[in-house]
């Protein structure tokens, strides 16, 4: 059982982390980069929350119901650092928009192919 | 063939990554580190119940001044590069101007958009009480503001009223920092020098909950601006004049 949550959890989490990074190498549409980038995005997350979970674990918040219990908490430590990287995530690709709406009106296309020294 | 190469690179580097990951099995004991340090301090020194929020505001507070820095100049690069010509700058897009939604989308909207705000106002000032903060009500309250512009074509939003509230509370959380070097007991930025309340009550762990107020008005304000910045640019080749 343990071994099947630790392939199948940190499995999805590294499917999402690759499937992103395929889209931002392979496609020609610069929308559908920052899509895989923020997909990317998402993966890493996932993966970050994952590591900091414990076995029935609850959330990190001393509500009501938990004071004074003896139960474990997971760890609040990468849960705090996935919400700085949400919002730094959403500054990126915000950015990332806005760059892609310069190309267009610079070349009329958001196809990488006809917008040269773009592609690899 | 590109895609061939593409395709064994991320499989060989799902691999490495899968193998180093399962040698931590989910769900297992890890080394503590400094969890168990702030799981102590949070509830009994900081009186904050929400152990994230204690961590991102008070003990990382640092680290979240940056973050908001990160956010503000993410919203400012933005205007930067879509800027237009000052003088042809009306805010207002002629090309959706055009389009009228119907009107079952405005009655909603108009309905909604209280409650909306209702809920992230909600969301970031039990910020420390329950899963929720700042970043996450100014989020909410974004998304109403997202509605708004999205069924009222029309629907004008002040610049310069989003840069005063950025303004005023960004210098409130610089504020609080400074006040926690003069007035607290070991004289460190962002340490609290408010009396801390009793634990699980709306006024409770000093200057976290008004700290994280500030955040989400600045949160709002800044994605309501980015929001309304992308989606009121004008189109390419509506202007005779552009480069």
């Amino acid at each position: 059982m343990q071994e099947y949550l630790t392939y199948s959890v940190y499995g999805s989490a590294i499917l999402l982390m690759l499937i992103g990074l395929y889209a931002a190498l392979v496609k020609k549409n610069l929308i559908k980069i920052v899509i895989g980038l923020s997909i990317l995005d998402a993966g890493v997350h996932l993966l970050f929350v994952a590591v900091g979970y414990l076995n029935n674990a609850t959330a990190p918040i001393f509500s009501e119901a938990v004071i004074g219990k003896n139960v474990v908490m997971a760890d609040p430590v990468p849960q705090a650092l996935v919400l700085t990287a949400i919002v730094i995530g959403f500054g990126v690709t915000a950015v990332a928009l806005a760059l892609v709406v310069r190309l267009y009106r610079k070349h009329n296309t958001t196809n990488i192919d006809e917008i040269k020294n773009l592609k690899w | 063939m590109k895609k061939l190469i593409v395709i064994t690179l991320l499989l060989i580097l799902g691999f490495y990554l899968i193998s180093t990951f399962s040698s931590t099995p989910f769900g297992a004991e890890k080394v503590s580190g400094v969890k168990d340090f702030y799981l102590k301090q949070s509830p009994e020194t900081l009186k904050v119940s929400n152990v994230v929020t204690a961590i991102v505001v008070s003990f990382r507070g640092f680290d979240t001044l940056g973050e908001v820095t990160v956010l503000f100049l993410a919203s400012t690069a933005l205007g930067s590069i879509l800027y237009r010509r000052r003088t042809k700058h009306s805010g207002l897009n002629p090309q959706r101007e055009a389009v009228i939604s119907s009107s079952l989308v405005r009655t909603g909207a108009k309905v909604l958009f209280p409650m909306i705000i209702l809920l992230g106002a909600y969301v970031f000032v039990h910020g420390h009480l329950t899963p929720g903060g700042g970043f996450q009500g100014g989020a909410i309250i974004a998304t109403g503001f997202l509605l708004i512009l999205i069924s009222y074509r029309k629907f004008f939003i002040n610049h310069n009223v989003l840069t005063w509230v950025e303004a005023i509370a960004g210098t409130t959380f610089v504020l609080i920092g400074i006040g926690g070097l003069i007035y607290a007991t070991q004289n460190n930025f962002l340490e609290n020098f408010l009396p801390e309340g009793t634990l699980n009550k709306l006024m409770s762990g000093g200057v976290v909950s008004i700290i994280y107020i500030a955040v989400g008005f600045k949160v709002g304000a800044e994605i309501t601006g980015i929001l309304d910045t992308l989606l009121t640019i004008k189109e390419a080749g509506l202007d005779p004049d552009e480069n």
